[in-house]
């Protein structure tokens, strides 16, 4: 959209300029906080973002989705409506469908739209990538009939799809429940859900429940889970998940209160929680750390979201996962730090620095109370045998184990053995497991450990559209410089 | 505490994993050292080549030692190292690079090298069927082929370290200097002396050099390689072009890894690269003309490793000049890694025996020094 332009101006397909004051990647709660906030300051600002509209995973499909009843998806998924128009009327430029596939430390950021590519230059960019579904590698795992609950609501929020066949739900955390109730809503199909959460969790999580008790996502999710409940058997303490079928998933297996139990299913929704989407920051030589409580790996950042390499920042889920709310806050913190260092008069007339870290103390009480409550369990991220880990090269827990056995140090190591993570996914769909699995095989932290080297292209590119990149001098001397 | 070895290897990639383990197989307890892990930088890393094709005259003796050692791997590392021998294929793009192709052929026979033969279209289109048709000719060296190089640099440090060398791996060699006779490094809480030390540090190993009084005209450079997802198998040997800069290879499993040496921004102190995608782009459109089942590929990743090129991009191989018991293998200027298991035997009888049947002499140091 070009400056000014009214929401629902045709899409961009390129960029208009070579360089930018300021380069968000992601349009979710984060992203679009960000991009309005900078744009309206006065400094450019190119919003790129993968899917077809803006919203992210929380608000996907928001200026689109063919579910109009307001009740159904919730009053926070329309939250972003607004959002979206401040985006539109800020001046930012928008470009949907933009796949970022490289970023360095010279801020040159390499993009493709429509099978074209071509870098832009940044003066800061702030990473607003969001999270992905943390790997929930139980036997059965990869059988069709078997997804993420993650990919049941994209197709829920995209197309109003819900399930229709025998359903199972297996797993924990927020976001299962607020699936299981908008499929509800939307008339689908749940048989029986699968509460993987662990009875301890309960008591660690205690010392932080008033904090949570008084938050804004008590009441709500307490409402969520009863509104379930109602209509749902629910099974808790579920310690062992097995999915079985011959060449697709007729049942799923599992133990609860010590007790052995099967149940017919078409479909088995898992889902163990998000983790911070990380591969572009690291890709970007991002300093990263092994979070303890979450789980996952963490980019090293300060309050205002700076990063180790100097002009990026990250903002959201990206950063660490706390909820869209807080995503809002953290998008804007990010974006008056770049307007404080590109455009310092142009921040006096924003909101201090001071208010917005309050809002996002706000915004943000309450997580650690979910964060322990919603620890994965150890069988449920660290599997054993058979049960494959890295999907694109078949490669299972045993596999892995064996490679450790004759040398294989580390993640980067185990791809000279095994070629994990060195697939299509590019590690997403293994990384953590492998981590996890290694350290525990070698006695060592999962710091120790480490994480894949990742390195561009951060998402896969075609052949042809790498050949196809311009030449221009300009773009020459942006990447030889760095 | 300090630990009285028979020879300190500083450099855990193919060269230092190599030489290690032969001075093991000839009575010797040495200890490899290495900063990272065996393998992380260029060895472990690169394309994978195990090419004779278009070597240097100079390094061709070595290079064909290697080849006898390469054809019977799994026996001196118990590992076939994922070594497979297709052949590697030049490619000549018109009349004139072929005219120069012919040229070279003739001067290495009258020399007595054989395994280059030249090839007319007929034959390279038999090799190679999907090279694009206007392509005149080339040369194939046939005992050529790849191999996994990390797999391969492991496997050498693991038999090693079964042979009885001492491996430290993640601290670096410090403060290497020569005491009453010995050499001495400290590695972490540990000092290792020997009467033999051998430089095998790549991209590291000017710094030693130049720190032991005898500099190289050596510079890091950090050569890109890029892989693709799986394709229909269409090709069997390793394609390198006469003209422009493009290596080229299909995997058992349909991956094809394009390299041909174009260059990252290596910060050597951090062990990282900033790929440069202009030049990866040149690749992709030198692949894209050439191979046209190649277009509808999707590129997954690219990375480089760090290495030492020299002035001549030929290797520094053999005794110090300056020193006695000092060793150097380095620089081998991005095309070391079939050389490995070669140099390594050869640098053992070196050490061991004071010479060598293979001839060697052109590579080393002493060209550098000022007439």
């Amino acid at each position: 959209m070009s400056p000014g332009a009214p929401s629902g101006a045709s899409p961009s397909t390129a960029p208009k300029r070579d360089q930018y004051d300021v380069v968000v990647i992601g349009a979710g709660p984060a992203g679009l906080a960000a991009a309005a906030t900078t744009a309206e300051a006065g400094l450019s600002t190119l919003l790129l973002d993968e899917n077809a509209g803006p919203g992210g995973q929380v608000w996907r499909a928001i200026a689109s989705t063919p579910v109009k009843a307001r009740d159904t998806l919730g009053t926070d998924f329309w939250a972003g409506a607004a959002l979206v128009e401040a985006v539109a009327a800020s001046g930012a430029e928008v470009i949907q469908r933009a796949t970022v596939w490289s970023l360095d430390k010279s801020l040159d950021v390499g993009l493709s739209v429509a099978g074209g590519s071509t870098f832009v230059k940044a003066g800061r960019v702030i990473l607003a990538t969001g999270a992905l579904e943390r790997p929930f590698p139980i036997p059965g795992w990869t059988l069709p009939g078997v997804m993420t609950a993650g990919a049941a609501q994209t197709m829920l929020k995209s197309s109003g799809l819900v399930p229709d066949g025998k359903t199972v739900i297996a797993g924990q955390g927020p976001l299962l429940w607020l699936l299981a109730a908008q499929v509800l809503r939307l008339g689908g199909r749940i048989d029986r859900i699968l509460d993987t959460t662990e009875r301890k969790n309960w008591l660690a999580a205690l010392p932080h429940a008033f904090a949570f008790l008084t938050s804004p996502y008590f009441a709500k999710g307490l409402a969520m889970m009863r509104e379930v409940r109602a209509k749902v058997p629910v099974v808790s303490g579920v310690t062992e998940l097995a999915a079985e079928g011959d060449g697709r998933l007729a049942r799923v297996v599992y133990t609860a209160g010590g007790k052995r139990e099967t149940v017919a299913a078409e479909l088995l929704l898992l889902h163990q929680g998000v983790v911070p989407n990380v591969n572009l920051a690291m890709a970007a030589g991002i300093e990263h750390r092994w979070d303890d409580v979450q789980l996952c790996w963490s980019p090293v950042i300060d309050p205002t979201g700076a990063t180790s390499v100097a002009g990026i920042a990250i903002a959201g889920d990206g950063a660490g996962i706390g909820g869209a709310g807080a995503a809002v806050f953290r998008g804007r913190i990010a974006a008056r730090a770049a307007i404080e260092a590109l455009a310092p008069d142009a921040a006096a007339k924003i909101e201090p620095m001071s208010g917005l870290q309050a809002a996002l103390a706000r915004a943000t009480r309450g997580r650690a109370f979910l964060d322990t409550l919603f620890r994965p369990a150890k069988q449920f991220r660290i599997p054993s045998g058979d049960t494959i880990v890295c999907r694109c090269e078949e490669v299972t827990a045993k596999d892995i184990l064996d490679s450790v056995a004759i040398g294989a140090t580390g993640p980067n190591q185990l791809k000279a053995y095994r070629r994990t993570g060195m697939g299509p996914c590019q590690g997403r769909l293994c990384g953590l497991t492998v981590t996890e699995l290694m350290a525990e095989a070698r006695g060592k932290s999962p710091e120790e450990i480490g994480y894949y080297r990742l390195r561009a292209p951060v998402k896969p590119i075609s052949l042809g559209e790498l050949a196809a990149l311009p030449k221009t001098e300009d773009s020459v001397k942006a990447v030889v410089r760095g | 505490m300090t630990t009285r070895v028979d020879a300190i290897v500083v450099g855990g990639g193919i060269h230092g994993c190599s030489t290690a383990l032969h001075l093991c197989l000839r009575g010797l307890k040495p200890v490899l050292i290495e900063k990272d892990y065996a393998g992380r930088h260029a060895s472990g890393v690169n394309a994978g080549g195990v090419r004779q094709l278009a070597r240097h005259v100079a390094e061709i003796p070595l290079s064909n030692r290697s080849m006898d050692i390469w054809e019977r791997i799994a026996d001196l590392v118990d590992d076939d190292c994922g070594f497979e021998s297709h052949g590697q294929v030049l490619v000549a793009e018109d009349d004139g690079e072929l005219a120069a192709c012919r040229i070279r052929v003739d001067d290495l026979n009258a020399r007595g090298f054989v395994h280059e033969e030249l090839m007319d279209a007929a034959e390279l289109r038999r090799l190679v069927p999907a090279v694009a048709e206007t392509c005149p000719g080339g040369v194939v060296s046939r005992r050529d082929g790849a191999a996994n190089p990390a797999r391969t640099t492991t496997a050498f440090r693991r038999k090693a370290e079964r042979l009885g060398a001492l491996v430290r791996e993640g601290e670096p060699a410090r403060n290497v200097r020569k005491d009453a006779g010995l050499w001495r490094v400290d590695v972490g809480t540990e000092t290792f002396e020997a009467p033999i030390l051998v430089n095998a540090a790549g991209a590291w190993a000017g710094r030693i050099a130049a720190a032991l009084g005898e500099p190289v005209p050596v510079e890091t450079v950090a050569p890109m390689l890029m892989i693709t997802s799986r394709v229909p198998h269409f090709i069997d040997p390793v394609v390198i072009l006469r003209g422009r800069k493009l290596s080229f290879k299909q995997f058992a499993n349909g991956t094809v890894l394009i390299g041909g040496g174009h260059l990252a921004t290596p910060d050597q102190d951090r062990n990282e690269t900033i790929l440069d995608w202009r030049k990866l782009s040149e690749s992709a459109r030198t692949v894209f003309d050439l191979f046209p089942v190649m277009r509808g590929a999707t590129i997954v990743r690219a990375w480089a490793g760090i290495e030492a090129k020299t002035r001549d991009d030929l290797p520094v191989f053999g005794p110090s000049a300056r020193h006695d018991g000092l060793y150097h293998q380095f620089g081998f200027s991005l095309h070391g890694f079939q050389l490995g298991p070669g140099a390594g035997a050869v640098m053992a009888e070196i050490i061991v025996d004071g010479g060598t049947q293979t001839r060697v002499a052109e590579l080393g140091i002493g060209r550098f020094q000022l007439p």
